[in-house]
């Protein structure tokens, strides 16, 4: 062993011979039109037999490729300028060609995003199952055999039948247990999952991963997990690595440094979630000033310095090595400082005003029906919606996919038209159901902000143009008084004067966003639907942004009504929350009380199915199944195929009406009446729960 | 801060330099560059360049073979090849781009309006395209030439009218994309008119994948050109353009008299491969 | 949707194209040159004589009348009589087409393989020379004017070198061999046209099944090279070729009215330039007529190919 085992990561016991992966000192870049691009800095880790290591980082710090060069499947203009891969002892970048086949099919398997790519959609799924088997010589009847109790294993209840069909007729889950299933067929020794359950549904996601969990125990295998989420990292894996502008900046057990991080990525990475129970009105989240480097960027000192708020200029001058704390390490000079770093965002709010649901509601919708389609193939994407929202209120809508809450907005801003029989208020005016039909006062009050800003903003346009454009649609201002006005909107969403002139695509996603934001507002909105606006940043913009958020609602008293699939975020900026299922309204209240119950079952497995980073997530509810498809919905409660709580009888032929909930202005959407739904679920008779 | 954003400022600022550098280094590219300003410079001013009456031939001289005074020989009319050649560069550029700009502002329109309203408009008008497209343009060139009569300015309509379908098609599926984008649904909400949707917000994002159809139909068309004169629907007599000149000349062939054909070819030849390397070129650069 | 009802979908959407095209086709040929006889017998005829003709022609019937006629009769395959040869022009035109099909399949047989092998081979040493090469070259070659080509190859093959035949047509009774043999020379400018987009195609489907995550996928389990390519990477990246392929009729068909004249083949392109220079409309009609149902019914087939082929179209989303 050489002399960087001075540095080396911790292990957790005397280092073993054959630890499944070890990566000394990896030093990577991409050759992009003749430069080198630096992707990976001196990166070095070890994971022991058995044991789940996650690295975690933001876009574009390299975790992804740490893991192709795990496998040796870089691009073609990858390069590696240092370092070494051990895979079971064996170095990587040494191996010959037949050597590398045969770690791939018997050492290292692979998972990652996007399962429907993975696969190929021109071959039978137990085709490509059975092709590892074949490959090691089996005949083609033990193949497919050996395929199907793979594919039993990863619980597929139906295995003959899946393999019968191609990809693209599964749905993500199955999809991603097919790919599961393939990767540990080999029992391979390591198993690398790159962001496995991301763009997969809350309930989906949990299933995937009690189902890692659960075969990892069985294999004893040893698992490189890769993700940006690190209540997932805290769900799967016992150690973490952090890591930052392609160099790991700290390391040590999930437990460890998430609860006590040495390094102020970490702490502020950590300081941006919106953590469990924490809500606007306690405090704005804090945020990580500036951007991150570029890629390729050459950085002398330390990597972090520029966004650091305990930078000295020791940091900027000189690189930090990786300091051992005993178990655990830390890049940093100031590492036993880091819980001090100082906040970029001061916690006080101005004052906060409380909602008064008193007057009239600004929004008033009832029995909204959305359907698609012909009179055989009926999709009813919206079944008989009704809410109110108030003024300066926020209402967080939540719900899977197939759930309906995108359709709600369109239908919402009159970009798809509803059913007849709606009745839709504006300020207790009527509002028409198309966007072509309604009047300018509507199309000023009523604006929203999308999830993707690259599809949001104009490329070709400039900032300036963006905004100017909706100021003079949506407002009567002369020329003087819309510059005024402009200025005024900038200032507001805290952009500088100098990117007025710039295009979209030099902005960053936190910029472009504020600039949707910015628009959004130009006509003084009552209304301002936002639909996933974070999803697409990064965790440390994405705070910033719903800092703004708050901060004009308190300023302009607008309502918003929040759409996300991150449950964090919405418990943090609604006041109230509503529950979509197949497009039916499952239960709507005040946001604590839906958080903590007693809430509707869909609720209930839901909120179990969200990862938590210090692991004080209620007890996970499993649901039977998959999500039905909206083309043939389940008769009576469309919940009643997958409810652990099912009553029986009147669940399957009967849908249930809204009833009355905990407290005034909470209503759930279920058979049992409230008191029958606080009591726990693990005291329910078995006649009355669904079986696990 | 600053230094983060100014400094991906300048990177996506220099990335457009980038582009224009990266074509220049491209020697394809410029290959075709350095052809078609040849071709356009006889274009131009090749009348005044060339060194013998390409119009009227000494009749004591014809079918001479290259030699010194005629550098590609004469012709069947003792006319002077190498003038003919040059001179020959100036009908089918002008009739070839005069047709592509037509086809590419119709095409252009109709993409638009196709795509952007699609439903029942779209559908009848793309009917009526796939059924125009069903005919090589050769062929729906030839029967509107019979009807119409053939000169410059009916050859330039009917390849411009054609084109159009064409170009659409491509413009079409541009602007279908694009439609799928939040800007537009941003613009419907603020209540702007299909006009200025179509006109100011989605067309300046689909200018690439038009500027690189019409460079490649403007190749078609000097394709088209060629070869309509070369069957007699196309420039008529007597025109020196290198069409005409083949069909005139190539039954000579056999007689062993090549040169008053292969050097008329080889312009054809070098002048749309030249245009197409152009065409690639500028579609490589726009691509990365 | 079910792949029968898909299938009697892009029927009917055929049957539509192939409508519309017959009235463009007889609006071109009738309504352009406004008065048939007219332009027949020219601008210095007798005004008696012309309508005299026209009356014999039935061009001074309404026009709705006319074309019903003229498509119903065409639709029980007669396509009535030629002006010039006074002739039914139904044998002419299924004569015509068989010599054209023959000619066509020669040049299909010879593209088809070099176009996918050219552009396969160039997507799996993209960037590097070899690929650049391929590139150009099917790129020059697809854009040289038919004629042009054929000159050039006639002047090197058939009169320099003396290789092969420059008529195309073989002796009367010729056997299968001489016959293709003599079709080789005039294929060839169909070939290098075609080349082109084929290569193209096949290099830009071949490179994106490479960059797919399946492959990712195929490579990681540890199979081999060639199986990754063979069953993975192919089926994929050649799908989307084979409506190209079907597309390419139509620039075929083009190039056939020049590399037939050229040669002197009896062919519908030679057939349609003839009845064009003559004024036949008759013949000029039938024929880009016969020409479009060619065409129509070459694209259907490769779509319902493609969509037979493609798992996604096949068996549609079902869960």
């Amino acid at each position: 062993m050489t002399m960087t085992d001075q540095t080396a990561t911790a292990s957790t016991g005397p280092a073993a011979a054959t630890d499944a992966l070890v990566i000394r000192d990896l030093d990577l870049a991409y050759r992009v039109r003749g430069k080198d691009r630096q992707v990976l800095r001196g990166v070095s880790l070890r994971i022991g037999r058995g044991e789940a290591y996650g690295l975690v980082g933001e876009s574009g710090c390299g975790k992804s490729t740490a893991a192709l060069a795990a496998v040796r499947y870089l691009p073609r203009n990858g390069r590696v300028r240092g370092g070494s891969i051990l895979v079971d002892g064996r170095d990587l970048f040494k191996l010959g060609g037949a050597d590398l086949r045969h770690l791939r099919a018997n050492t290292v398997s692979m998972v990652y995003q996007d399962p429907g790519r993975a696969l190929n959609p021109s071959i039978r799924v137990g085709r490509q199952v059975a092709e590892i088997f074949t490959l090691k010589g089996l005949p083609q009847a033990d193949a497919f055999r050996r395929a199907a109790e793979m594919l039993r294993r990863v619980q597929i209840a139906d295995p003959t039948s899946v393999m019968e069909r191609y990809p693209h007729q599964l749905s993500g889950g199955m999809q991603q247990r097919v790919a599961i299933a393939m990767a540990l067929s080999i029992n391979p020794h390591l198993l690398i999952l790159d962001e496995p359950t991301t763009g997969l549904d809350a309930t989906v996601e949990a299933e995937v991963l009690d189902l890692v969990a659960k075969l990892r125990g069985e294999y004893e295998t040893s698992v490189l997990f890769i993700s940006h989420n690190l209540a997932v990292i805290a769900r799967m894996c016992d150690r973490v690595g952090v890591l930052y502008a392609g160099t790991l900046v700290e390391e040590g057990t999930t437990a460890e440094v998430f609860a006590n991080p040495r390094h102020p990525y970490t702490v502020g990475l950590l300081r941006c979630l919106p953590r469990r129970g924490r809500r606007k009105d306690h405090g704005r989240l804090d945020t990580i000033p500036g951007f991150l480097p570029t890629p390729g960027a050459v950085i002398p000192g330390c990597v972090f310095a520029e966004r650091c708020g305990l930078a000295t200029d020791r940091c900027h001058q000189e690189a930090p090595p990786l300091h051992d704390l005993g178990g655990r390490s830390s890049r940093c000079h100031y590492h036993e400082k880091a819980s001090e770093l100082p906040r970029t965002t001061p916690p006080e709010l101005s004052a906060q005003t409380v909602v008064s649901r008193d007057g009239q509601p600004v929004l008033r919708v009832e029995k909204l029906n959305k359907s698609f389609g012909t009179a055989q193939h009926l999709v009813q994407a919206l079944r008989d919606v009704s809410l109110e929202l108030w003024p300066g209120e926020t209402l967080g809508l939540v719900g899977e996919s197939g759930s309906g809450k995108t359709t709600f907005a369109r239908v919402l801003m009159g970009l798809t038209a509803p059913d007849s029989g709606v009745t839709l208020e504006l300020d207790g005016k009527p509002l028409a159901g198309r966007v072509k039909e309604r009047t300018n006062e509507a199309l000023k009050s009523l604006q929203i902000v999308f999830q993707n800003p690259d599809s949001a903003l104009n490329r070709s346009h400039t900032i300036r143009g963006l905004i100017d454009r909706s100021l003079r649609k949506l407002t009567n201002l002369p020329r003087a008084a819309r510059l005024d006005r402009l200025i005024a909107l900038t200032r507001a969403v805290r952009l500088a004067d100098r990117y007025l002139a710039a295009r979209p695509r030099q902005l960053s996603g936190g910029l472009k966003q504020r600039v949707a934001i910015a628009r959004a507002f130009a006509g003084d909105p009552r209304i301002v639907v936002c639909d996933e606006p974070t999803s697409a940043l990064d965790v440390s913009v994405q705070a910033a942004i719903l800092n703004l958020l708050a901060e004009l609602q308190n300023e302009r008293k607008v309502s918003y009504v929040f759409i996300s699939h991150d449950l964090g975020t919405v418990r943090y900026l609604s006041d109230r929350i509503a529950v979509l299922y197949l497009g039916r309204l499952m239960e709507i209240g005040p946001a604590e009380r839906v958080f903590s119950g007693p809430h509707h079952p869909y609720t209930e497995a839901l909120l179990s199915a969200v990862p938590t980073i210090d692991g004080t997530a209620p007890e996970r509810v499993r649901l039977k199944g998959e999500i039905p498809s909206a083309i043939n919905p389940p008769s009576g409660c469309v919940f009643h195929t997958r409810c652990p709580r099912q009553l029986g009888e009147i669940c399957r032929s009967q849908e249930p009406p809204l009833l009355p909930g905990a407290e005034p202005g909470h209503f759930i959407r279920c058979h049992i009446p409230v008191t029958g739904l606080a009591v726990d679920r693990r005291e329910l008779k078995p006649a009355q729960g669904a079986a696990e | 801060m600053d230094m983060a954003e100014a400094r991906k400022a300048d990177s996506l600022k220099s990335a457009r330099y980038e582009r224009l550098r990266l074509l220049a280094r491209s020697w394809t590219f410029m290959i075709g560059l350095i052809i078609v300003l040849f071709w356009a410079g006889c274009a131009l001013f090749g009348s005044a360049l060339v060194p013998q009456d390409p119009f009227n031939g000494d009749l004591l001289n014809t079918l001479a073979p290259p030699s010194a005074d005629n550098w590609f020989g004469t012709d069947q009319l003792g006319r002077d090849v190498f003038s003919r050649v040059i001179v020959g560069a100036r009908d089918i550029l002008t009739v070839a781009p005069l047709a592509t700009i037509l086809g590419t502002i119709l095409g252009t329109t109709l993409g638009l309006i196709t795509g952007y309203f699609r439903g029942l408009v779209d559908e009848s008008i793309s009917r009526v395209i796939d059924a125009i497209l069903a005919l090589p343009l050769v062929i729906i060139a030839l029967m509107s030439l019979v009807a119409l009569g053939t000169s410059n300015t009916t050859v330039v309509i009917v390849i411009g009218v054609f084109f159009a379908p064409i170009v659409a098609r491509t413009v079409r599926s541009a602007v279908l994309s694009e439609r799928e984008l939040d800007y537009v649904a941003a613009a419907q909400l603020r209540g702007e008119n299909a006009f200025y949707i179509m006109f100011a917000e989605i067309l300046p994002n689909i200018v690439p994948p038009i500027l690189v159809e019409s460079t490649v139909r403007l190749g078609y068309a000097i394709f088209t050109v060629a070869t309509l004169s070369f069957i007699g629907f196309g420039i008529q007599p007597p025109s020196p353009d290198w069409g005409l000149a083949v069909s005139e000349s190539y039954g000579l062939i056999n007689g062993g008299y090549w040169w008053t054909v292969m050097f008329d070819a080889c312009a054809i030849a070098s002048l749309v491969v030249g245009v197409n390397l152009v065409a690639d070129g500028i579609q490589g650069a726009l691509e990365s | 949707m079910s792949f029968s009802r898909l299938l009697l979908k892009r029927l009917l959407l055929s049957v539509v194209t192939l409508w519309l095209l017959s009235l463009i086709v007889f609006a071109g040929a009738q309504l352009l040159p406004g008065d048939v006889g007219r332009a027949i017998l020219g601008p210095l005829a007798d005004a008696r004589a012309v309508a005299n003709l026209n009356h014999q022609l039935g061009a001074d019937r309404p026009l709705i009348v006319q074309y019903l006629d003229w498509i119903g009769h065409f639709v029980i395959g007669d396509m009535s009589m030629s002006y010039t040869f006074r002739s039914p022009v139904a044998p002419f035109i299924i004569n015509a087409m068989l010599n054209s099909l023959k000619l066509a399949a020669v040049a299909f047989a010879l593209v088809v393989p070099l176009g996918i092998g050219g552009g396969v081979w160039a997507a799996l040493h993209v960037g590097r020379p070899l690929d650049r090469l391929i590139s150009v070259i099917g790129l020059s070659a697809t854009v040289l004017p038919e004629f042009v080509t054929g000159i050039v190859l006639i002047m090197i093959f058939g009169v320099w070198l003396d290789w092969l035949p420059i008529t195309a047509t073989a002796p009367a009774d010729a056997d299968p061999f001489t016959q293709v043999y003599y079709l080789l020379l005039p294929s060839l400018p169909l070939v290098f046209v075609l080349f082109g987009y084929i290569a193209r195609m096949a290099r830009a489907g071949t490179i994106e099944a490479l960059d797919a995550d399946y492959t990712r996928t195929a490579v990681l389990k540890g199979l081999p090279r060639r199986t990754v390519l063979w069953r993975h990477v192919l089926r994929n990246a050649l799908l989307p070729t084979i409506t190209v392929i079907a597309t390419q009729m139509g620039y075929l068909i083009g190039g056939l009215v020049v590399v037939e004249v050229l040669f002197h083949y009896e062919g519908i392109g030679s057939l349609i330039y003839i009845a064009a220079r003559g004024k036949d409309f008759p013949m000029l009609e039938a024929g880009i007529l016969s020409i479009g149902i060619v065409y129509t019914f070459a694209t259907l087939a490769a779509d319902l190919l493609y969509s037979a082929l493609n798992p996604r179209i096949r068996f549609g989303a079902v869960e």
